[in-house]
């Protein structure tokens, strides 16, 4: 009888239980944080679900919140797969959540129809849908300080810039090496126009989640075509395997660069000395050498209230992405304030904070993160801005900028954008935006 | 003393050979039913309806599906997350080229896509047996994750590569997109399950079923007996698909709302088969038992902490609720080895002497 | 036409034009190939002496990897940390016997697979625990295996094999000679193969069921250890690495489930036909193929040989 009313207790159990919708605390700022620590991809997880956490708890110690509100954070386990991600947000969803950071090009893609129906904004920083840019469509999604198009325009850029111009592009061969799915996938078209405008042969080289460790097929591919540059878009343990392959064939490290996912530590240091010289867009500053990374070091890691493994891991470049993810968190939240006069405010004052978010250098000072970022702005019709980003090279032991910041392709960028938010548009008909731009 | 059949006196065959034959079972049917279409609605939130409810029902199909390949006819397979994902982009293909189609309908036809692909990927089966079938079915699933992805056709050649489920209607609510609320969804699942898992009932009782039990049980004598091996086999097969197909579509545009590839990974086709193992293999109750424990458990051990007042970090609940449901998968192996359906029976045999122990 | 010529003539074209690069792809696939003998090794082993297919195979490869690489890390030097982690498999080989396989001797073996599959999702929580979820890297220098590479001149081409490679390889062939000497030439490997017939029979023989368990998972585990040092040489030490285990089925479904020499060959054959399959005929249709042609090849293979190239035939009584 026991082992019955075990399983069956179970079954009934978890089936008539109504998950507590408990209100978050009263006079509060609810951020969840989907985050994921486990998994295949939580190398690249782990330190900006560090960075997140981090900033926010600071803000919490160092100025009792913002405006005078504590700040609650919730972590929520997502795997990196929308399944979770899903249940994550609905469990979430009742305690009034202000923003949601999924961190994953599919959860978020998984959230974007929903945020105008539940009402919560979607802030994905530099990735998820590349459209929602266009404010227009877009309402509550937010994806600053620029999109993977305008990455792969700064790569190209680049590149272009070491051969002595755009127009000495011709006859060149670039190879596209990407995660196989969305996320991944995203800069192709782009790629493709500028391939006939620039003539360049390019090559695609798609890795499967599943085969991320066991890239020697895709590398002999490339050592076959032999091309003169390699972009990465990368995320997990795919970038590690990826730059021990190129260090093992012999592939001009300084021709291989990444996109800003793809410029971790931990992706770069597996491969010793072969990965000097291997190249990354960069959106943020690299190092703890900010006042505000110190005010965390003292306030939060050196009193507990961090997961982070080592002192070390504060100030690597993905920890900084979170910290990064937080700052525009923490001002969206005090644009909101200042909009509406009131400290505890909710999901709609936090969508129109986001849509007023604008960081001047200035203001970075203020919060001692002077020259961490790129100044941004944020407007009713476009979500993203298409900011400034700098290329960085590793050194063997740490990242070093090579480039001063400079703007992306926005010409050839946002045309494609409207196009491609017209699409998104056409095909899975959203409910049309009602909410002013004020 | 309360699940008695004494008293109760059968004076036709047909009322012989009802799936219920005592009235304690009708009610039992009758009280879930009514707990499922009109209690859980009513007090569940959200959370309870999208994260745990529908997903429950959608695998819960999904296993029944795969327990008449693997409990009924013997046939063990992984497809099963390639055959679900063969009916989510069917359906998302066949809506988005015919947009005023009924959805429901669609669904349903999504299945027999599904149905097409399991009869090919099934054909193997013929020449070979056990474990080896596994590694066919396999090949059908990293196939069609390879294909999903690569084949932009399927998915209307989106620059994300994920399908995005377009608003539909039906008597002028909205069922699918995001201005469909759960309540709606959640009827539309129970709605479609109920209909389907009585569909399987009946066809289990009858000959193909009877025809599939002898497959599984020894197939060379049942060749010998007449019973014709492709056509019984690939029927396995197709219909196991087509269950399958469903669900999967149901999974995209009923709960979902959206996918990519990778949602139909062989994560899913190890889930459904879990379910299908420990809910008892030959039993349609078992699969309801088995999605329960595979999918509600895990999401009860994550609540718990909170429920508990204990703060633990996110990633340790959902690593310690990982080992648990571990470490209750091998005990329950141990302790009834046919599943809970076994335990199910046991129970009801118990209850029919209670008080006495026998 | 195109089309055909495509799939018939420009391959074999182009690796007449490039010899050398079709000597690199070769040699890759039987790199690739020993590696996937490894895993099915581990396979091979536990079907061979207990008839269970042991799923947590590829969480036992991580394991070990992570047990290594977590001694270290604590301070123990390299050799210390090996025999270390050798002492942690055993233990695992006891736990698992005494709590699963115990309890479900005789059981059906699609029973064994379920409490396998169980105990590989107990295994990944337990590891993440212990470990930590972030990625590691594989203490290659310390345990001596080489880094670098060996530069051939073939004709004008340079043909560049990676020195780890030739000594992954090399280990991979002297575990499997020395495990198949093992098996058919001392007592203890002919109580494992007497198991491996009839449970119930080698107990009324008098073989010690429980010993011959726990010694042929302290085996799988050894073979574990090693398969995640070669794995995680080449890419690093992360949970990513137990899907890797998948890749192994077509081998042991070529090789047969209960030859160990089957396990190598099954492995050279997949390995090979894998990346030329890949690299001549993939990018026909759009790359990233070799994720199901190693099943499809398997598949080919048991439609004429249902058992496999080596595996024992199935004898069915009605």
């Amino acid at each position: 009888m026991n082992r019955q009313s075990l399983s069956l207790a179970a079954f009934i159990v978890a089936v008539a239980l109504p998950l507590p919708a408990d209100d978050a605390k009263a006079e509060s700022l609810y951020v969840p944080l989907l985050t994921y620590r486990t998994g295949a991809f939580a190398g690249s997880g782990i330190p900006v679900a560090n960075g997140m956490h981090d900033y926010l708890t600071m803000l919490n110690e160092r100025d009792g919140g913002i405006g005078g509100v504590k700040i609650e954070i919730e972590e929520c386990e997502t795997g990196y797969t929308a399944e979770k991600g899903v249940e994550c947000y609905e469990k979430t969803k009742a305690k009034k959540p202000l923003v949601y950071n999924p961190y994953s090009t599919a959860i978020t893609l998984q959230l974007i129809p929903k945020a105008p129906v539940d009402k919560v904004p979607l802030l994905s920083m530099a990735y998820g849908l590349s459209a929602s840019a266009v404010g227009k469509n877009f309402a509550w999604v937010f994806n600053p300080p620029t999109t993977y198009w305008d990455g792969t325009s700064a790569i190209i850029k680049h590149i272009a810039e070491q051969e002595g111009g755009l127009d000495k592009l011709q006859g060149k061969k670039i190879g596209f090496i990407h995660l196989d799915a969305g996320y991944g996938k995203e800069p192709i078209p782009l790629l493709e126009q500028f391939k006939s405008k620039y003539g360049f042969e390019l090559f695609l080289y798609p890795v499967p989640p599943k085969e991320m460790q066991n890239q020697s097929s895709i590398w002999l591919n490339v050592q076959r075509d032999n091309p003169d540059y390699m972009i990465m878009w990368g995320w997990g343990a795919m970038n590690p395997t990826a730059i021990k392959e190129a260090a093992n064939i012999g592939f001009p490290m300084n021709k291989f660069y990444g996109v800003w996912w793809s410029a971790g530590e931990d992706d770069a240091r597996p491969a010793g000395e072969g990965a000097i010289g291997y190249r990354t867009l960069n959106l943020n500053g690299t190092g703890a050498d900010y006042p505000a990374i110190k005010d965390i070091q003292r306030l939060v890691v050196d009193t507990g209230k961090s997961q982070v493994t080592s002192k070390g891991r504060v100030g690597e470049n993905l920890y900084n992405r979170g910290v990064m993810n937080s700052v525009l968190v923490a001002e969206a939240i005090r644009t909101a304030q200042k909009l509406t006069g009131k400290t505890a405010i909710d999901a709609t004052d936090m969508r129109r904070g986001l849509e007023h978010l604008e960081i001047t250098a200035e203001r970075l000072k203020e919060i001692g993160l002077e020259d961490f970022m790129a100044p941004m702005k944020v407007t009713c019709e476009d979500h993203n801005g298409h900011h400034a980003v700098y290329v960085q090279e590793w050194d063997g032991k740490q990242w070093k900028p090579i480039s001063n910041w400079f703007e992306p392709m926005k010409d050839v960028v946002r045309p494609m954008l409207e196009q491609a938010a017209a699409e998104y548009v056409a095909k899975s008909k959203p409910p049309e935006r009602t909410e002013s731009c004020d | 003393m309360l699940y008695r059949e004494a008293g109760q006196f059968k004076t036709s065959y047909a009322a012989d050979q009802a799936i219920f034959p005592l009235i304690e079972d009708r009610i039992g049917m009758l009280a879930t039913l009514l707990v499922a279409g009109a209690v859980i609605p009513a007090i569940g939130g959200d959370f309870l309806l999208n994260g745990v409810m529908i997903p429950f029902l959608i695998f819960a199909l999904a296993a029944v599906g795969l327990n008449i390949l693997v409990g009924y006819a013997g046939q063990l397979s992984l497809g099963t997350g390639a055959f679900m994902g063969v009916g989510a982009y069917a359906c998302y293909k066949l809506t988005t080229q015919f947009p005023d189609v009924n959805i429901v309908l669609v669904i349903v036809c999504a299945g027999f896509f599904s149905a097409a692909a399991g009869v090919a990927f099934g054909l193997p089966s013929l020449r070979i047996k056990g474990f080896y079938l596994v590694v066919a079915t396999l090949a059908a699933q990293f196939f069609f994750e390879w294909a999903f992805i690569r084949i932009g056709w399927l998915y209307n050649y989106n620059a994300s590569g994920a399908i995005e489920v377009p608003g539909r209607e039906m008597l002028g609510i909205a069922i699918t997109g995001p201005a469909a609320t759960s309540t709606t969804r959640y009827y539309l699942v129970l709605a479609i399950v109920i209909v389907m898992t009585w569909l399987a009932s009946n066809l289990i009782r009858g000959r193909y079923g009877r025809a599939w039990m002898m497959v599984r049980d020894m197939d060379i004598a049942a060749e010998l007996m007449g019973v014709r091996m492709l056509r019984t086999k690939l029927l396995a097969f197709a219909v196991s698909s087509f269950y399958c197909g469903v669900a999967g579509a149901m999974m995209v545009f009923l709960w979902y709302g959206s996918a990519e590839p990778s949602a139909f990974s062989i994560r899913v086709s190890f889930q459904v088969l879990f379910m299908v193992i420990i809910g008892g293999m030959g039993s349609l109750l078992g699969s309801f038992f088995g999605a329960a424990f595979i999918w509600a458990l895990p999401i009860l051990l994550r609540l718990m902490p909170e429920l508990l007042g204990l703060r633990i970090g996110s990633q340790t609940v959902d690593q310690i609720s990982q080992m648990v449901s571990g470490a209750l998968i091998i005990l329950f192996l141990i302790v009834e080895p046919h599943g809970l359906a076994r335990l199910w029976s046991l129970a009801k045999q118990k209850l029919r002497v209670w008080p006495f122990p026998y | 036409m195109d089309t055909l010529a495509d799939i018939f003539v420009n391959p074999f074209a182009q690796m007449a034009a490039n010899p050398v690069f079709l000597v690199k792809v070769i040699w890759e696939g039987l790199v690739a190939g020993m590696l996937y003998a490894l895993i099915a090794l581990g396979f091979v082993l536990i079907y061979k002496a207990s008839g269970v297919f042991n799923f947590a195979q590829g969480i036992m490869v991580v394991f070990a990897a992570l047990t290594l690489v977590g001694l270290h890390e604590r301070g123990l030097p390299a050799y210390v940390a090996l025999v270390g982690t050798l002492a942690v498999m055993l233990l695992l080989a006891i736990a698992v016997e005494r709590v699963i396989l115990r309890p479900l001797v005789n059981q059906p073996d699609i029973t064994l697979l379920m409490a396998t599959i169980g105990l590989t999702s107990l295994l990944i929580g337990l590891g993440e625990i212990v470990f930590g979820g972030e990625p590691k890297t594989m203490i290659t220098r310390e345990l001596g295996l080489p880094s670098g590479s060996i530069r051939l001149m073939i004709g004008e081409r340079p043909l560049v094999l990676q020195r780890l490679d030739i000594v992954a390889g090399g280990t991979a062939l002297l575990l499997v000679t020395t495990l198949a000497v093992f098996f058919q030439r001392t007592r203890i490997g002919r109580a494992l193969r007497a198991v491996a017939d009839d449970h119930q029979a080698a107990l009324s023989v008098g073989i010690s069921l429980n010993q011959i368990w726990i010694i042929v998972w302290f085996t799988a585990g050894l073979v574990a250890l090693v398969t995640g040092i070669m794995w995680s040489a080449k890419s690093d030490v992360s949970f990513a690495l137990e899907i890797i285990a998948l890749r192994a089925l077509p081998v042991l479904i070529l090789g047969g489930l209960t030859s160990i020499p089957g396990a190598i060959v099954g492995g050279l054959i997949i390995g090979v036909g894998e990346k030329l399959g890949e690299i001549y005929w993939g990018r026909l249709v759009g790359g990233a193929i070799d994720s199901w042609l190693a099943y499809f090849i398997a598949l080919l293979f048991l439609l004429l040989r249902p058992q496999g190239l080596f595996g024992e035939k199935i004898i069915e009584r009605v």
